[in-house]
């Protein structure tokens, strides 16, 4: 997908957003009842999730652990924190009030890098906790106006979140999709949450305004409803444009919430700025404040995985790939980085080691099942042409379905044979002089009767001869 | 003190909300006796009792049972709590 | 009417057993509950069951709980598991909880026979439990007058024989005040000391249970059981419960007794008289009268009644009608919310909840709340620099004995001067308990109070000790 954030008469698109995590606790922020998706309704409550009179909360230290995780991966400092109440009626908040981070949250001052070495600010990564879930009835749009009644589900309620606010550093609709994208490898990597954006564990709200350059940043409006990477581009693509046609025709950008629609592709008015409810914030009576001990920031710090953007880093320099490119970024995606080395380190030729896993392993897993020795015998066939390489794919899909044994005795059993350049160049002979006018005409500039001979050669050779080198040998021919 | 009333969802009748308004006024009135204090640099106190870092570990405690919580319910159905249609709000 | 120490002595000992102590308090409850009404509910049956068990388990050769067979009253706004808890509110008229607040679970493991849940003002809000929605409780002593409040169920429980001790709770004296205006023993601990879990929040930094019983002793031996630290409860202080028992017989000889020279004005000269008395009980006794200032002392109703209602604007946002409690249906949630709230709280709470939403509201915060948090601070460096000169402080509980019905109903800032004396520990988290000292105006009792800093409670228990002693 192109990049359409190229706004018309210059002006620049200004973008932050807010992410919404779901740590993977075991059980929820402030009680003990489970943190867990699916269940039948209201089957995972107690005191505190309904907001019965008398309950209170008690930190769930496990959250604050993978909170430290997340506020370390993204480069931020750990400071001492206290807990505020967010006050506003709604029936998905059971206390009529959510308890949140203000003044002090836990983590500040971070960054993320997207490829290209574009640096994201991070300017806070708070705790807070999540509302429960209305569902709405009745009506015809199965939205909310025009419905006749709603119905509740506390599950929900009380799971832990993060809420990861960045700096509105990010200046294209593409490096928004990186930083969602990044983000999420990120939080996978830390096993902070499994970040899945269809089952709502990770939400994005987008703030969207635009300027020209040199002039103070535009007014912004907070899309919501965004749920997947996909459509946070596409919003973007969408506000940005609809904001700069707003101005030029006169009109001015309100400060509003708007709710993104997937199916029309367009965002639409929810709130103004003048519903907006006053939070009335005040520091939570019934909570404490938290300060992590030194040695406890180490332990985590000291425990973290080696992160996407390092892997993709060591990898590509392993495989000689590009680290911003399709194959790094995949197949650290899939946890299969650690394969690949692996295969390598048993003498596999590293950038075939890297392509194979890339195109044929994205069922498999982070721990295929292909013994790492097989796949680097396979590569050597082939980087040694003892197997062309549409014999390797076959010989690779062997090899995954048979999970693993000696690619030598497959290729041999399938008579898989590569011809070698004696053999092809003897090939190559014998197609020219049994072709003469097609071998005229691409001698003569036209490309396309090059075709017609690999052809007829792979044909003869009933698949023992290598397709790239039979070109490449009919283009040197033809140069000579 | 219409909107206070709307923020806190209370809905005061005309008498009601006069009556309210002279009492509040009288009251913060009398509450104003602390601008005489000069309470620059004093710290607030929001504790009583300086404790920090009350953690809990993450173990799984049986739910409430939905039935007893549901029967208690002002109004239920399928296993969820039902209440009327938010107009006018966001999703 | 039995105190708690003699029935736990004679249940244990199995010369009484704990169905013959319940039926003596229920007798009393049904010959003057009618008049009365201390109660909201009165679990005859359930108890009966308990003290049964109880009895057959001592039978049986267990060993009987250091409570057992004490029938206890528990105020209306603690979560008893299938038990009506109505906080004295019609929003909660009706509601059952699923779980038992921590201390009723400690009281029940003790072997305590819960007789019911004591009527309050609505949500804890009121000096007088005229603010019920149940209608009021009447002063044992003289039915013409208020218990006080807002845990006037549990003082009068205890004063008429009801029960042998009770539980109330306490933000702004809420326990103190009525156990002077009906001549009982009440004690607000250290705030963290009792836990909160299960009580139903009012203002979350200032709300300690605490106990009334009839003397000092079964008010140490009561307390000794509730408190201690809780994992529900964040505030919770870690250290365990302090040995009170122990000390009471230690006296005052030598302890330094601090007297308020700015004590706030407005206290009735009767009750005044009663405060001498004291400080020349305390002096006969062996113990030096200091005199200490607390200038601060005069802000503390302001600051007070912006606090206490910022908290309780948001504790009380809950009660939306969609989870709980009773709902006035209307065709969309905002209304909905309205309708459920106007019908459902009382005017007082209604007033507290308007000013405390304001009092936080933008705009207004650093003015009102912001500025009442810093008025606190310096109410709790007035009490540190008082105890270092001395172990204890008295004052009055409330500046009059138990007024009449109706007197101060009309005029909210004059019930709220009711706590004028109490309301400065709570801001502070300390200790207070009153002690009856004696007669006031129209033969009513007078209430001296008992202060001591943070986890004071032996000093504060010898003197109060020494107090009961004298009077």
């Amino acid at each position: 997908m192109s990049d359409n954030t190229t706004l018309p008469n210059g002006w620049q698109l200004v973008v932050g957003l807010e992410v919404h995590v779901e740590l993977a606790t075991k059980t929820k922020m402030f009680s003990a009842s489970a943190n867990r998706f699916g269940d039948e309704p209201n089957t995972n409550i107690d005191p505190v999730t309904l907001g019965l009179p008398g309950a209170l909360p008690v930190l769930n230290k496990h959250a604050i652990e993978l909170a430290m995780r997340i506020g370390l991966a993204l480069n931020c400092k750990i400071q001492p924190c206290t807990f505020h109440r967010k006050n506003y009626f709604y029936p998905d908040l059971p206390k009529a009030y959510q308890i949140t981070q203000y003044d002090h949250p836990l983590n500040v001052d971070g960054y993320l890098m997207l490829p290209g070495d574009v640096r994201i600010g991070i300017e806070r990564a708070h705790l807070e906790e999540d509302t429960g879930k209305s569902t709405h009835f009745g009506g015809s749009s199965g939205r909310i106006h025009g419905s006749d009644y709603s119905l509740l589900d506390y599950n929900r309620a009380g799971v832990p979140l993060v809420e990861i606010v960045s700096r509105p550093d990010i200046r294209t609709s593409e490096q928004a999709r990186q930083y969602v994208a990044e983000l999420r490898a990120i939080l996978l990597a830390v096993g902070a949450s499994d970040a899945k954006m269809e089952e709502g564990s990770m939400r994005c709200d987008v703030n969207v305004s635009v300027h020209k350059p040199g002039t103070p940043f535009g007014t912004r409006c907070e899309i919501k409803n965004v749920n997947s990477i996909r459509s946070v581009g596409r919003a973007i693509d969408y506000e940005a444009r609809r904001q700069v046609d707003l101005i030029e025709g006169g009109g001015v950008v309100r400060q509003e919430t708007r709710h993104w629609d997937d199916a029309s592709g367009r965002t639409e008015t929810l709130r103004t700025k003048e519903d907006a409810d006053d939070y009335r914030y005040f520091l939570e009576p019934d909570l404490v404040p938290l300060a992590p001990e030194q040695s406890w920031i180490d332990r985590v710090r000291l425990a973290l995985p080696p992160l996407p953007a390092a892997r993709r880093e060591m990898l590509a320099e392993l495989c000689g790939v590009d680290k911003n490119g399709e194959s790094a970024i995949v197949v650290v995606e899939r946890g299969q980085d650690d394969y690949v080395r692996d295969v390598v380190a048993n003498g596999g030729d590293p950038r075939r080691s890297i392509v194979y896993v890339q195109q044929a392993f994205a069922e498999l897993g982070p721990k295929p099942k292909v013994p790492a020795k097989d796949l680097a015998a396979l590569t050597i066939l082939e980087r040694d042409a003892k197997v062309t390489s549409t014999q390797a794919k076959t010989l690779l899909t062997d090899l995954i379905e048979a999970g693993g044994g000696d690619v030598a005795a497959m290729a041999t059993k399938r008579g898989f044979e590569a011809l070698d350049t004696s053999a092809l160049e003897a090939m190559v002979d014998a197609a020219i002089a049994a072709e003469p006018g097609a071998w005229k005409k691409y001698c003569d500039g036209e490309e396309k009767a090059l075709g017609a001979l690999v052809g007829a050669i792979m044909k003869a050779s009933k698949g023992k001869a290598d397709g790239k080198a039979v070109t490449a040998l009919l283009q040197k021919k033809a140069k000579a | 003190m219409i909107k206070v009333s709307r923020l806190a969802r209370l809905s005061l009748s005309p008498e009601q909300a006069e009556k309210m308004t002279a009492q509040l006024a009288g009251m913060l009135e009398h509450f104003r006796d602390i601008d005489a204090l000069d309470l620059a640099g004093v710290e607030p106190m929001t504790q009583p009792y300086p404790i920090k870092n009350v953690l809990r570990e993450d173990v799984e405690v049986e739910s409430l049972n939905r039935e007893e919580v549901l029967g208690q319910a002002p109004a239920a159905e399928s296993g969820r709590f039902r209440v009327p249609p938010t107009i006018g709000f966001d999703v | 009417m039995k105190k708690l120490v003699e029935i736990v002595a004679a249940v244990g000992g199995g010369s009484l057993t704990a169905t013959s102590v319940l039926e003596e308090h229920l007798d009393r409850i049904k010959a003057r509950e009618g008049e009365i009404h201390a109660f909201n509910l009165v679990t005859a049956e359930q108890a009966r069951t308990d003290a049964a068990k109880i009895d057959a388990d001592i039978k049986a050769g267990k060993s009987a709980g250091p409570l057992a067979g004490v029938p206890i009253a528990l105020k209306d706004n603690m979560c008893t598991r299938g038990i009506e808890t109505t906080c004295s509110s019609k929003i909660l008229q009706g509601w059952k909880p699923p779980y038992d607040a921590t201390v009723v679970g400690k009281l029940r493991a003790a072997g305590a026979v819960v007789v019911g849940k004591t009527n309050l003002d609505e949500f804890a809000m009121g000096s007088s439990t005229e603010n019920s929605a149940f209608g009021p409780t009447k002063n044992p002593l003289d039915v013409s007058r208020v218990p006080g409040g807002s845990s006037g169920g549990s003082a009068a429980a205890v004063s008429a024989g009801f029960a042998a001790a009770s539980l109330g709770s306490d933000t702004g004296g809420s326990i103190r005040q009525p156990a002077a205006l009906c001549g009982v023993v009440g004690v607000k601990p250290t705030y963290g000391t009792v836990s909160r879990y299960g009580l139903v929040a009012f203002a979350s930094s200032l709300d300690q249970i605490g106990p009334f019983t009839q003397d000092v002793r079964d008010a140490a031996t009561l307390l000794e059981v509730i408190a201690g630290h809780d994992p529900l409860d964040s505030t919770s202080i870690p250290q365990p419960a302090a040995s009170l028992v122990s000390v009471l017989d230690h006296g005052v000889k030598g302890m330094r007794i601090g007297r308020v020279t700015d004590l706030p004005e407005g206290c009735e000269p009767d009750v005044l008289a009663r405060l001498e008395a004291a400080f020349d009980a305390m002096r006969d006794a062996g113990a030096t009268i200091v005199d200490v200032k607390l200038p601060s002392l005069q802000y503390c109703l302001t600051a007070y009644y912006l606090i206490a209602p910022a908290e309780a604007s948001s504790n009380l946002a809950r009660y939306d009608g969609v989870r709980y409690g009773n709902r006035v249906d209307a065709p969309d949630l905002n209304a909905m919310y309205a309708a459920t709230r106007e019908s459902g709280f009382g005017e007082e709470v209604k007033r507290r909840i308007m000013l405390g939403t304001y009092a936080l509201s933008a705009g207004y915060f650093d003015a009102y709340y912001g500025k009442a948090l810093k008025v606190r601070r310096l109410i709790a460096d007035d009490f540190a620099s008082a105890y270092a000169k001395v172990d204890a402080i008295l004052t009055p509980t409330s500046p009059s004995v138990a007024f009449k019905f109706g007197s101060k109903t009309d005029n909210p800032l004059a019930m709220y001067l009711c706590d004028v004396f109490t309301i400065p520990t709570n801001l502070a988290g300390h200790p207070a308990m009153s002690v009856p000292f004696g007669l006031g105006a129209d033969s009513m009792p007078v209430g001296i109070q008992v202060l001591a800093t943070t986890l004071g409670e032996q000093s504060m228990f010898k003197v109060a000790a020494e107090l009961e002693r004298a009077s």
